[in-house]
């Protein structure tokens, strides 16, 4: 029942849900992209250093247990109130599966696969874009799954510093202990989040190759 | 041709150099096969000249030019690579992975299609059923293959080949040492070959280095080197039957006699000693009559003759019968 009033709810407001849900898309987008565009060439930086993965994956996980709330509060002062800090924070939390991800993705490429390439004459860029990023596509695109759905569910805490949001929906619901208002807010959150490790699970299979079987046999 | 003087490669904190003064000539056109056992640095000299490893002191020369002296990707692409694990890249098609030296070196694309015809066809692949097809498709035997043929791409003068044949099962092997060898003669590649394999060493090489401890013990022709082991080490290298290993490099040919009638069992000229010697074992033969097929009788090859070859080979130094002396 209250399922079907949040549903009325919406279709009566529905520059608010719009809006709202617009709002939560462009933060995790941007957040998304800007992550995944650094996460994922820092990953092929360090990933053949078992030093410098180490380093840089424990930097992004020490940002990441900081609670997302304090981030956004710790931000304000700097970005003001409203979208920057809420990307800002999401941004903390897309970074570490990218990029841990990325690092195994890349460190776990064969190395004899890696031998002959060198072996061939293909430069350090050469071997990253021809070889690397696409045997590591898979465990990448895993990365950035995980992190879309950390993602999605956060920015609905973007509603405390007027980042609006469907976040801003769930806040309301709570303070007028409205649940039809709550469910606006947290069932387009949740399907954005089922449908995000969907589409990216088949995104993940698609570019998966079965590893070769080397030992050989005829 | 390619000439190693005086390189030496260490390792930090290693007891020994890894490669310890190694010299050596390798002229065009011919195969030298570096064996030993493990650790013995054949993998690390072998690596050396298309600079996957430094030495840590001395020369590399191909072709009269110091390797140090090119830069490593463009010396890369000038010589052809084959590991044992082939190394193929999964997520490429057969024909991409045989082009990919090609387009490192940016041939337009009607060229390449044609040349990863031409190179699937030599090394026994039919490209329209094997060209679209992904590496996990195929058989070891068939990804031998395939690495091979992406190592010539290029038309390499020089070919570097880590334990080609490791990963084949034996009956295949055979056949494919055979195939590799005839065009590796057929396009006058200069290769350089690691293997554990004394066999295929003997049966794939011009010279045989044999190194033990980073050091090069000797280096000479299979058969020289079965003849006259210089070494305590060489000889139990090449174990007790050396002198059987001997027969399997000599031809009937080389040391038949003049035609004689006779009812004996026929062997053809090419086929080499160890086997005729099976063959007079079998049959407790006193010879064996020479033809080809069902053409005219060559020659013949009686019991002594056979039984003395090894001994003479040995005391007239190997080319003028020597199998690999005549292509």
């Amino acid at each position: 029942m209250e399922l079907f009033e949040a549903f009325h709810w919406a279709i009566d407001h529905p520059v608010m849900f719009w809006t709202a849900l617009y709002q939560h898309m462009m933060m995790c987008l941007v957040s998304l992209g800007v992550g995944a565009a650094s996460a994922i060439p820092l990953g092929f930086l360090v990933a053949h250093s078992r030093r410098a993965s180490f380093v840089a994956i424990n930097i992004a996980g020490a940002f990441r247990s900081i609670p997302s709330l304090a981030i956004l509060a710790a931000a304000v002062p700097f970005l003001g109130i409203g979208f920057w800090p809420s990307v800002l924070a999401l941004f903390v939390l897309a970074v570490p599966p990218i990029l841990l991800n990325t690092v195994v993705g890349v460190a776990e490429v064969d190395s004899t696969i890696t031998d002959a390439a060198t072996g061939m004459g293909m430069s350090r860029v050469q071997m990253a874009l021809r070889i690397e990023l696409p045997l590591a596509l898979g465990p990448i695109i895993s990365g950035v799954k995980i992190a879309t759905i950390q993602v999605i569910g956060g920015a609905a805490l973007a509603s405390f510093v007027g980042g609006g949001g469907l976040g801003d929906f769930i806040s309301a619901g709570i303070a007028l202990m409205d649940m039809p208002r709550l469910l606006v807010g947290a069932v387009p959150i949740a399907i954005m989040a089922i449908a995000a490790e969907i589409g990216f699970s088949q995104l993940e299979r698609h570019v998966s190759h079965a590893p070769v079987k080397l030992a050989g046999e005829e | 041709m390619i000439e190693l003087i005086n390189v030496i490669k260490s390792y930090r904190g290693a007891p020994r150099n890894a490669v310890d003064d190694v010299s050596l000539e390798i002229e065009t056109g011919t195969t030298v096969a570096l064996i030993g056992p493990s650790g013995c640095g054949k993998t690390t000299t072998m690596r050396m000249i298309n600079r996957l490893q430094t030495p840590t002191s001395g020369q590399i020369l191909v072709n009269g030019k110091d390797v140090n002296t090119v830069d490593p990707q463009t010396l890369r692409r000038s010589i052809g690579y084959v590991i044992q694990q082939v190394g193929l890249f999964p997520h490429m098609t057969i024909a991409q992975n045989v082009a990919t030296v090609l387009r490192l070196l940016k041939h337009d694309a009607v060229k390449i299609k044609e040349r990863v015809s031409e190179l699937l066809q030599m090394v026994g692949l039919d490209p329209d059923e094997m060209g679209p097809r992904l590496p996990q498709a195929l058989s070891g035997g068939q990804r031998q293959r395939v690495g091979f043929a992406r190592a010539l791409a290029g038309d390499p003068d020089v070919m570097l080949m880590d334990e080609p044949f490791g990963a084949i099962d034996p009956i295949t092997r055979t056949k494919v040492q055979s195939e590799f060898k005839e065009i590796l003669k057929k396009t006058n590649k200069t290769v350089v070959m690691v293997t554990h394999d004394l066999d295929e060493a003997l049966k794939m090489a011009d010279r045989v280095a044999i190194m033990q401890d980073g050091k090069l013990m000797q280096y000479d022709t299979p058969i020289d080197i079965l003849a006259r082991p210089n070494s305590s080490f060489v000889a139990d290298f090449l174990g007790a039957d050396r002198a059987l290993k001997q027969l399997g490099l000599i031809t009937v040919q080389s040391v038949m006699s003049a035609p004689q009638i006779s009812n004996d069992p026929v062997v053809g000229p090419l086929a080499n000693l160890q086997f005729a010697l099976s063959e007079i074992l079998a049959t407790n033969a006193y010879g064996l009559v020479v033809r080809d097929n069902d053409g005219p009788v060559l020659g013949y090859l009686d019991r002594a003759t056979l039984l003395s070859s090894v001994a003479s080979a040995a005391h007239l130094g190997s080319e003028s019968i020597h199998i690999k002396g005549k292509k």
